[in-house]
C-alpha cells in the first residue's frame, strides 16, 4: 500500500525524535541519506551565518530556516533530474540542493538581482515573496508539461501554512485536480504565519485533509524526519509521473510537512513576543539534525571523525560564499532597465540617461550620500 | 512560419471575427499556443471570439477553464515558463482584478526578477469599454492600470485589420501584453482582413484622418465618435488631425510629438475615468516635448471620476460627439 494512502492526519513517521527507526524506510542508499546530512548541517550553518550578516548590517531581512532542514532537503533530494522546484523565500536550502549556489541566495538577500538569475541548467522559479502565488505557476508548469507530453516530469512547490488560506492556494489544486497535472504541492507547515498560529489559519483539523476536496490525496508527514519527508515525497513524484492513469498515476498530492520553525519569521520580528519559549522547547527536542546523526551513527555511517569532518567543510564552504557574495561589486544602474522587457524602449532609454548625466556630473556620491 | 496556404484574399469581418481569425491564425501556425479561459470551448466564448477553434484544435488547446481569473493567469504564468505561448481570456475586464497580483507581481516582473532566465511571453485578452447596457462590472476602460506596469505592453485596436495584425504581434511577442478588445464596436462595422498572416506593429499610432488645425488622440472604441465628431467639424471648416494610438504602452510618443508640432493643439478623447488616464500622460509628453509649439491648452474629453454606472446613466458618463465636437472646437477657437 501506498505510503499516500493513508488517512490526512495520520503522521507518516520513519525516525521518532531520538533517531530510533519506527516506520519502514525509504528506498535510498547510505551514500544519500549521509548527503542529506551534510546538506541539513550546511543549511544549518548557513542560516546562523546570514542571521549574524543581517545583524552586522552585511545583509539585509532575511527569512530564517532553523528546524526546517528536514522539509528542505528531504524532499529536494526526492526530485529526480526532470523535476522543477517552486520555492517560496524560505527554501535557501532545498535550492541549494537543486544548484543554486550559496553566494546567489546570500547575494539575494542582500539586495542584487543577479540572486534572483537561476543558473541556465538549473529548473528552480525565482523565489516568491507575495504568499501562495507560486503555486499557480507550479500547477501551469506542471499543466504544460503533461499538454507536452513531458511525462517524466513533475513540479514540486513549497508554501507554507499560512498559504493554505489564499485564493490562489485554492486555485492552484482545484485546476491541478480538474486537469491532472503531476504537482506535488509541499505545505510547510511550521506552525506559525508570522505571529498567527496554525489554527487560526484554518478550522481544518489537518492541512492534508483539503486535498480531499481537490480529488486527490493528502499526506501529513513529520516534516522534522528527513527520511519519512523523503519517502512521501518520492512516492508523490512517482505518482504525478506514473504511467497509469487515469486511476493510479499522473495525479497531484497535498503534502503537509509538519515542522517548526526555531527562529523568526523574519530578522525583523521578535517570536518570543508572540510565542511561548517552552513550545519552542517542545519542537527543539524533535530537531532533525541530531536525529539523522543518531541515525547515521547507529548504521555505521557516521562517526566523530567523519562528523567533524562535514562541520569543518561546511563552515569554509558557507565561509567561502559570504566572501564571493560580499565581494560582487554593486550593480550598475543599466541593470535597473536592462531585463524589464527583451527589448529596452526608447523610455528606458532616455530613463537610463538621466542617471548616466547625474553621475557624470556629480559621481555616484549624490546617489549613496 | 505559417503553415497555412497564401492565399492573397481578403474576407469582411467584423472586430470580433478578426480576433477568432488572429487566434485562429497563430495557433495553425504554432502548437504552442494555447486558448484557455472561461467557456472558451465549446461555447466559443460569450461573445465568440474563439467561436470553432475547440472542434478545430481540441481539448489540451482551447481549454475550458474552472470559474477562477487569478487561476487562469496565474497558471498561465507557469505555462509560459515552460514553454507554451497561453492566450488566456478574461470574459470581461471588469473580472481582471482577481487576477491582478498575479499581472503585477508575476506576469509583468518574470523576466526581469529572473534577470531573462524565464520569461512569460502570454497575451492576456479582455473586452473592456462601455456602451452596450451591460450589468455592473462589465463597461470599465482601466487600462492605464496596466500602463502604469512595467514589464507589461498594452495594446487597443480600434479596426478588424489591426485587431488581426496587433493580435498577431501581441501572440509572437516575446514579452506579455494585455490585450483589450472594445466590446462595444465588436460588430459595430465590418473591415477588409487579409486571410493570410500579418502584423501590425506595437507601439505603432496611426493617422485616421490628416488635418492641419488640432490633434485628436484617442484609441479603441472612442474612434468612432471622435471620427464622427472630426468628419462634423472638416464640414465647418475646422481640419482637425485624428490619431489612433492603437498601443497605449509603450505609446507612440514620435507620432504624439510630430502630429503636434503640426497643429499646436490637442484634444485627448479616452473613455476612462479622467484622473490618472493615459490622457494625462499624452498630455505630459506634450508639454516635455513640444511646449514651445503649443497653442491651446489640451483638452481632455474623458469618463468622468466615479465609478462606472448601470446603464441608464452611462450616455452621460462616455464621450459622445457632441462633448468631443465642442471640446475641438473651444480648443481650435482658444
Amino acid at each position: 500500500m501506498s505510503v499516500l494512502e493513508r488517512d490526512p492526519g495520520d503522521l507518516v513517521q520513519v525516525l521518532d525524535e531520538d533517531g530510533a527507526v519506527v516506520g519502514e524506510l525509504p528506498d535510498i542508499g547510505d551514500e544519500t541519506i549521509v548527503q542529506m546530512y551534510r546538506d541539513m548541517v550546511l543549511a544549518r550553518h548557513f542560516d546562523k551565518r546570514a542571521v549574524s550578516l543581517q545583524r552586522q548590517g552585511r545583509m539585509g531581512t532575511y527569512p530564517p530556516l532553523s528546524g526546517q532542514e528536514a522539509a528542505q532537503i528531504g524532499s529536494a533530494h526526492a526530485l529526480g533530474d526532470d523535476d522543477w522546484l517552486f520555492p517560496s523565500y524560505r527554501e535557501h536550502g532545498a535550492s541549494f540542493v537543486r544548484g543554486i549556489p550559496l553566494d546567489q541566495t546570500l547575494l539575494y538577500w542582500m539586495g542584487h538581482e543577479a540572486g534572483n538569475k537561476v543558473p541556465d541548467d538549473v529548473n528552480v522559479f525565482p523565489v516568491a515573496v507575495p504568499i501562495a502565488t507560486q503555486t499557480l505557476h507550479a500547477t501551469g508548469a506542471a499543466w504544460a508539461a503533461s499538454l507536452k507530453g513531458d511525462t517524466d516530469t513533475a513540479m514540486l512547490c513549497y508554501f507554507g501554512d499560512g498559504a493554505t488560506s489564499e485564493g490562489d492556494f485554492h486555485e492552484a489544486l482545484n485546476f491541478a485536480g480538474v486537469f491532472d497535472t503531476p504537482s506535488v504541492f509541499f505545505c510547510n507547515n511550521n506552525q506559525w504565519a508570522i505571529s498567527v498560529p496554525r489554527e487560526h489559519q484554518t478550522a481544518s483539523e489537518t492541512i492534508a485533509q483539503k486535498a480531499t476536496a481537490y480529488g486527490f490525496e493528502g499526506v501529513q508527514v513529520d516534516g522534522m524526519d528527513p527520511l519519512a519527508v523523503y519517502k512521501v515525497t518520492r512516492e508523490a513524484l512517482e505518482k504525478a509521473t506514473a504511467a497509469a492513469p487515469p486511476d493510479s498515476g499522473r495525479r497531484p498530492t497535498l503534502i503537509e510537512a509538519v515542522q517548526y520553525r526555531f527562529g523568526a519569521h523574519t530578522t525583523a520580528d521578535d517570536p518570543s513576543v508572540y510565542r511561548d519559549a517552552e513550545e519552542v522547547e517542545r519542537w527543539q527536542a524533535k530537531d532533525p539534525i541530531p536525529r539523522l546523526e543518531s541515525f547515521c551513527r547507529d548504521r555505521g555511517l557516521l562517526d566523530d571523525e567523519s562528523i567533524e569532518a562535514i562541520d569543518t567543510d561546511v563552515t569554509d564552504r558557507v565561509a567561502e560564499a559570504i566572501e564571493s557574495a560580499e565581494s560582487v561589486a554593486r550593480p550598475l544602474p543599466e541593470a535597473l532597465f536592462e531585463s524589464v522587457y527583451e527589448t529596452m524602449p526608447d523610455r528606458h532609454h532616455d530613463q537610463l540617461a538621466e542617471i548616466e548625466a547625474l553621475r557624470a556630473e556629480h559621481g555616484d556620491e549624490v546617489f549613496f550620500e | 512560419m505559417s503553415t497555412q496556404e497564401t492565399t492573397g484574399q481578403t474576407q469582411s469581418l467584423t472586430l470580433v471575427q478578426a480576433v477568432r481569425d488572429g487566434l485562429y491564425t497563430e495557433m495553425s501556425a504554432d502548437e504552442d499556443v494555447i486558448v484557455m479561459g472561461e467557456d472558451v470551448g465549446k461555447n466559443g466564448g460569450v461573445f465568440r471570439a474563439t467561436e470553432g477553434l475547440w472542434e478545430q484544435f481540441g481539448d489540451d488547446r482551447v481549454i475550458d477553464t474552472p470559474l477562477a481569473e487569478s487561476g487562469i493567469v496565474g497558471t498561465a504564468v507557469g505555462m509560459a515558463a515552460y514553454g507554451l505561448k497561453p492566450v488566456p481570456e478574461i470574459q470581461f475586464s471588469g473580472f481582471m482584478y482577481p487576477a491582478f497580483d498575479q499581472i503585477v507581481s508575476h506576469v509583468a516582473r518574470l523576466r526581469n526578477r529572473s534577470r531573462g532566465r524565464f520569461t512569460c511571453p502570454m497575451v492576456i485578452r479582455a473586452p473592456y469599454g462601455g456602451g452596450i447596457r451591460a450589468p455592473e462590472h462589465h463597461s470599465e476602460s482601466k487600462e492605464a492600470f496596466y500602463a502604469h506596469e512595467a514589464g507589461l505592453k498594452v495594446v487597443m485596436p480600434s479596426t478588424p485589420y489591426d485587431t488581426k495584425g496587433l493580435l498577431i504581434s501581441a501572440i509572437r511577442d516575446p514579452d506579455p501584453v494585455i490585450f483589450l478588445e472594445p466590446k462595444l464596436i465588436y460588430r459595430a462595422f465590418r473591415g477588409d482582413v487579409p486571410e493570410d498572416e500579418y502584423t501590425v506593429p506595437i507601439g505603432e499610432a496611426t493617422t485616421r484622418r490628416e488635418g492641419s488645425d488640432v490633434s485628436v488622440f484617442t484609441y479603441g472604441a472612442m474612434t468612432r465618435p471622435t471620427m464622427e465628431a472630426v468628419e462634423e467639424l472638416a464640414e465647418e471648416g475646422i481640419d482637425a488631425e485624428m490619431i489612433d494610438l492603437r498601443t497605449v504602452s509603450p505609446l507612440d510618443r514620435e507620432a504624439i510629438v510630430e502630429s503636434f508640432k503640426k497643429t499646436g493643439r490637442a484634444v485627448v478623447v479616452n473613455e476612462a475615468p479622467k484622473t490618472g488616464s493615459l490622457a494625462g500622460e499624452i498630455t505630459a509628453i506634450i508639454q516635455e516635448e513640444a511646449l514651445l509649439y503649443q497653442e491651446a491648452p489640451v483638452n481632455r474629453v474623458s469618463g468622468f471620476d466615479v465609478p462606472y454606472p448601470l446603464y441608464a446613466l452611462e450616455d452621460y458618463y462616455l464621450p459622445n460627439a457632441a462633448r468631443i465636437t465642442k471640446a475641438i472646437t473651444e480648443t481650435v477657437e482658444f
